[in-house]
């Protein structure tokens, strides 16, 4: 199976080449504005990134950065509820938001020359938003529909959810963006007034417009609708930092399916937060060692080799606001188990500490790494991305251009140190989704071919 | 699978060609190569990469009984070809940075390869994509490692709600049809396929007659004629495939209710819909972004998510496919809440198919495909994806061209007039998959209008 790529890898993979064109300009006000010209076609991305997710909620409001994310479509004094959208799509624009753990983000993608309606409509609502009650009485069901498609029914979901709960002791990491369902049920619009309140200010912003547009005539556009805006105090937030695992944790999710599915982690550094520079990076080329691409070891020893799984996967994500954790995840084969993949994992997890990755695997690795940050100029929209990522978690959009060089720069020797370092017993948590039975959903079908009544 | 993200609404890929044209579209060049493969190149000199992509008639709707038998050949193209395991085909491909996929469907079913201009990788991708094409190995052992693996999803597709209704959707609407089956197959019919079979299946259908070429890169059109004979080249000339049956419409409406313990419930409501090229292709499919294929916007989403708060994603779509494809409607909502979902999509389609959109309604939807041509083919990825498509079901090359003077052309009266042909609300297979609330209480409820 492929790499399981997620969020920071995937955009870290494909980043744009270095000699990228990019102007940055900060307003009076403390908004961020970086723009980078990509005149291949004539369109522009325009994202609003704010330093807000899950990560910054606490016990009681989880979920609260998403919802209000869902709110921001429902009306400010100038646009009545819904009107974003329709403005956008008669402008021909295709547009969405997100939010993650570290980052709440709007984006917009539209022929370049309807630039200013997104600054427009963005502007209005950074600051003008409504927040009806009414509005947000249905929202919030809609999010909660969202929660149980996205990880009530689906078994490896909910038990990545728990997984993530019961590795992190203090770090925020430990809850779902979308929120746990009773904090959903109990929240009221008050929590997001407050949270709109103490967020959404254009100096805990930054615009990135990628696309073909002149970075002089964007500047003057964002000081025309986003100058205007006031900024707050925004307070950062708490550190909370994990305090370091004491041994192995354990966790069991039962829970109907018809397939068990095993996840494993380990507690790593980031960048910016780790003892030598060179460690994140260092683990990086690790995950790729494990799980890039199909010749990497994981496909190659436990789905090929040993066909102890059918999909086993490897992440880390060296970017990050906090420090999170190299995770790998399983599903044995139909004749394998939890406990023969489990140790499998574990085994190639000690290879790390005890042989040097061949120069062929780590060229390999560097090549793919190159030749995705070609490909990824044929998209504006993760060149738009990984810049806003960066600046949103604290770091800074040229470490998007350093990239390949920090991980060319990393030894055989420096991954057998992280690994010896960080990929430790006692660092380490599992979960394991143990199925229960699908009772009645074995029934048979109940079929009519009747005509409706009317 | 895990994403940190999490995107606010899905956008349906309708597998349509979206499209409306702002300035020139690509200059598309067109060829045969000597054994008979047709090919198509868009020439995009920007960025030194290139993408290839071959499409073979080869989906499930040519399993025959062998239901399976072609995504299986398909899905073991990579695990082994001429000279190469399948662990030499990875590190050949992903040593010189190039990347490979394959992947199949119900009519088609392909390979594709994007890699640097630069003379090694491209050469090494290129040998490999035409082994992989043309020599195909299938050992016993991989064929078997493959098999557990697609047994494996299809085990995985037995606890999701979703998979679950919208294989029986298929099932229901194309009813002894080739489109009625699952591409992956059946757990039973997966284990009965042999060597032969898969042999038999690769030897009939990867045929250069069977077979269109797409290529968007940083190349001359003599360098584009040369991929095309070298990835091509391996493929013995063979037969195009024969037409498929046509699609019968449904005689009755068919509701089904499959128990699950799950929170939602999962509805999927559909009927046969339209084929590429169909007459009525740029109607309905204006038409149906209206109803419900523009997200948000569209009069579904308004009624079932915006206005009721029943569901996160809410969607109607047309499938076009060599023969009728799939018109299809879903929405996920808390079991307890099925029966009034169900009642306001039924009541919101009734009523546009009666009274078709409004003026504004169709405007708004024709500043938003026309108005969004650009970022439609805004990237190479995207225009290899519209070769493959506009290749593959022959349609006229001069499809991206004319679009937005087609789109602009639709009237009310004419998308009121197509739904009322072609949609008979009376007429739908309804599977609901969840916590079942009976679907006879909901038949007795009102037809009351939901309108805004």
């Amino acid at each position: 199976m492929r790499r399981l790529i997620t969020g920071l890898v995937l955009m870290a993979l494909c980043v744009s080449y270095a000699e990228a064109n990019v102007v940055e300009h900060q307003l009076d006000n403390g908004m961020k504005v970086i723009i980078k010209q990509d005149r291949r076609a004539p369109i522009a991305v325009s994202q609003v990134w704010y330093k807000v997710g899950s990560s910054y909620e606490f016990g009681g409001i989880t979920g609260v950065s998403h919802v209000l994310e869902h709110m921001m479509f429902k009306g400010t004094d100038n646009h009545p509820p819904g009107e974003f959208s329709r403005i956008i799509a008669a402008n021909g624009g295709d547009e969405n938001a997100f939010t993650g753990r570290d980052y709440t983000a709007y984006f917009q993608t539209m022929a370049s020359d309807r630039l200013e309606v997104s600054f427009e409509l963005e502007a209005d609502r950074m600051r003008n938003l409504l927040l009806l009650p009414e509005e947000f009485a249905k929202e919030v069901e809609v999010v909660k529909e969202e929660r149980r498609m996205r990880t009530e029914d689906k078994p490896q979901s909910l038990t990545y959810e728990r997984f993530l709960a019961g590795a992190y002791e203090s770090s925020p990491y430990r809850t779902p963006v979308i929120g746990w369902m009773a904090d959903l049920d109990s929240m009221q619009v008050e929590d997001l007034q407050v949270w709109y309140r103490k967020w959404y200010a254009p100096n805990n912003a930054t615009l990135v417009v990628v696309g073909d547009v002149e970075p002089d005539k964007v500047i003057a556009l964002a000081q025309r609708h986003f100058g205007p805006l006031k900024p707050e105090q925004v307070a950062r937030p708490k550190p909370r930092l994990e305090p370091a695992q004491r041994g192995s944790k354990r966790i069991t999710v039962k829970v109907p399916a018809k397939q068990p599915y095993l996840v494993l982690g380990y507690k790593t550094p980031v960048v910016g937060k780790a003892d030598e520079a060179w460690e994140p990076y260092a683990l990086e080329m690790l995950a790729y060692v494990m799980d890039g691409g199909s010749s990497a070891r994981l496909s190659n020893n436990l789905i090929r080799g040993s066909k102890l799984a059918v999909a086993a996967d490897a992440s880390y994500s060296a970017f990050s606001r906090l420090p999170g954790m190299l995770v790998m995840d399983a599903v044995p084969a139909p004749d394998s188990t939890i406990d023969v993949v489990e140790k499998a994992l574990l085994k190639e997890v000690e290879q790390f500490k005890t042989e040097l990755v061949s120069e062929d695997e780590m060229e390999r690795v560097r090549n793919q790494i190159i030749a995705a940050k070609v490909y990824e100029k044929d998209s504006v929209f993760y060149q738009a991305m990984l810049i806003g990522q960066l600046e949103t978690v604290g770091l800074n959009w040229r470490l998007a251009d350093e990239y390949v060089d920090h991980l060319k720069a990393v030894t055989a020797e420096q991954i057998r140190q992280v690994a010896q370092k960080y990929l430790v017993e006692d660092n380490l948590s599992v979960a394991v989704l143990e199925p229960l039975p699908l009772e009645n959903s074995m029934a048979k079908p109940v079929s009519k071919g009747i005509a409706h009544a009317h | 699978m895990h994403t940190n993200a999490w995107i606010r609404c899905i956008v349906f890929c309708c597998g349509l060609l979206l499209t409306g044209w702002a300035t020139a579209a690509p200059l598309i060049q067109t060829w045969q190569t000597a054994n008979g493969a047709k090919v198509l190149f868009v020439e995009a000199p920007e960025i030194e990469m290139v993408d290839v992509r071959i499409v073979f008639d080869a989906g499930s709707a040519r399993d025959g009984d062998k239901q399976g038998v072609t995504s299986f050949t398909n899905s073991l193209l990579s695990e082994g070809a001429g000279d190469w395991n399948a662990y030499q085909i990875a590190e050949r491909m992903e040593g010189v940075g190039a990347q490979l996929a394959t992947g199949s469907l119900r009519d088609m079913a392909w390979v594709s390869v994007r890699s640097l201009t630069e003379s090694k990788a491209l050469s090494t991708a290129l040998e490999t994509l035409a082994a992989v094409v043309a020599e195909p190995r299938f050992t016993d052992e991989d064929i078997e490692r493959q098999r557990q693996s697609i047994l494996a999803g299809l085990v995985q597709d037995e606890q999701s709600p979703g998979s679950l209704g919208k294989k029986r959707l298929y099932r229901l609407v194309f009813g002894d049809h080739p489109y009625a089956g699952d591409p992956e197959g059946s757990i039973e019919s997966v284990k009965a396929i042999t060597r032969e079979d898969i042999v038999a299946a690769h030897k009939r259908l990867y045929v250069a007659k069977n077979a269109l070429v797409a290529i968007v890169g940083a190349l001359s059109m003599q360098e584009a004629e040369s991929i095309a004979d070298r990835v091509t080249g391996g493929l013995k000339p063979g037969e195009a495939v024969p037409k498929l049956p046509t699609v019968k419409p449904l005689q009755t409406a068919i509701d089904e209710q499959i128990p699950f313990p799950s929170t939602q419930s999962h509805l999927y409501i559909g009927q046969p819909g339209m084929r590429r090229g169909d007459a009525d292709y740029f109607t309905l499919y204006v038409g149906n972004h209206i109803l419900g294929g523009s997200g948000l916007v569209s009069l579904l989403s308004h009624e079932v998510r915006e206005k009721r708060g029943l569901s996160y994603s809410v969607y109607s779509y047309f499938l076009p496919m060599r023969q009728i494809g799939l018109f299809q409607m879903g929405l996920q909502t808390k079991n307890d809440q099925a029966g009034e979902a169900l009642q306001v999509v039924r009541n919101t389609l009734k009523r546009f198919i009666e009274d078709g959109p409004t003026a504004k309604e169709l405007e708004a939807a024709k500043q938003n495909i026309t108005g969004g041509f650009p970022l439609r083919i805004a990237s190479n990825g995207k225009i290899v994806e519209y070769l493959a498509v506009i290749g593959f079901y022959d349609l006229p090359l001069d499809y991206l061209d004319s679009f937005t003077e087609k789109v602009n052309a639709v009237t009310r009266e004419q998308i009121q007039d197509a739904f009322q042909r072609r949609i008979d609300p009376d007429r739908l297979v309804r599977v609901q998959v969840g916590r079942i609330t009976p679907l006879a209480q909901v038949s007795k409820q009102s037809d009351a209008d939901s309108s805004k």
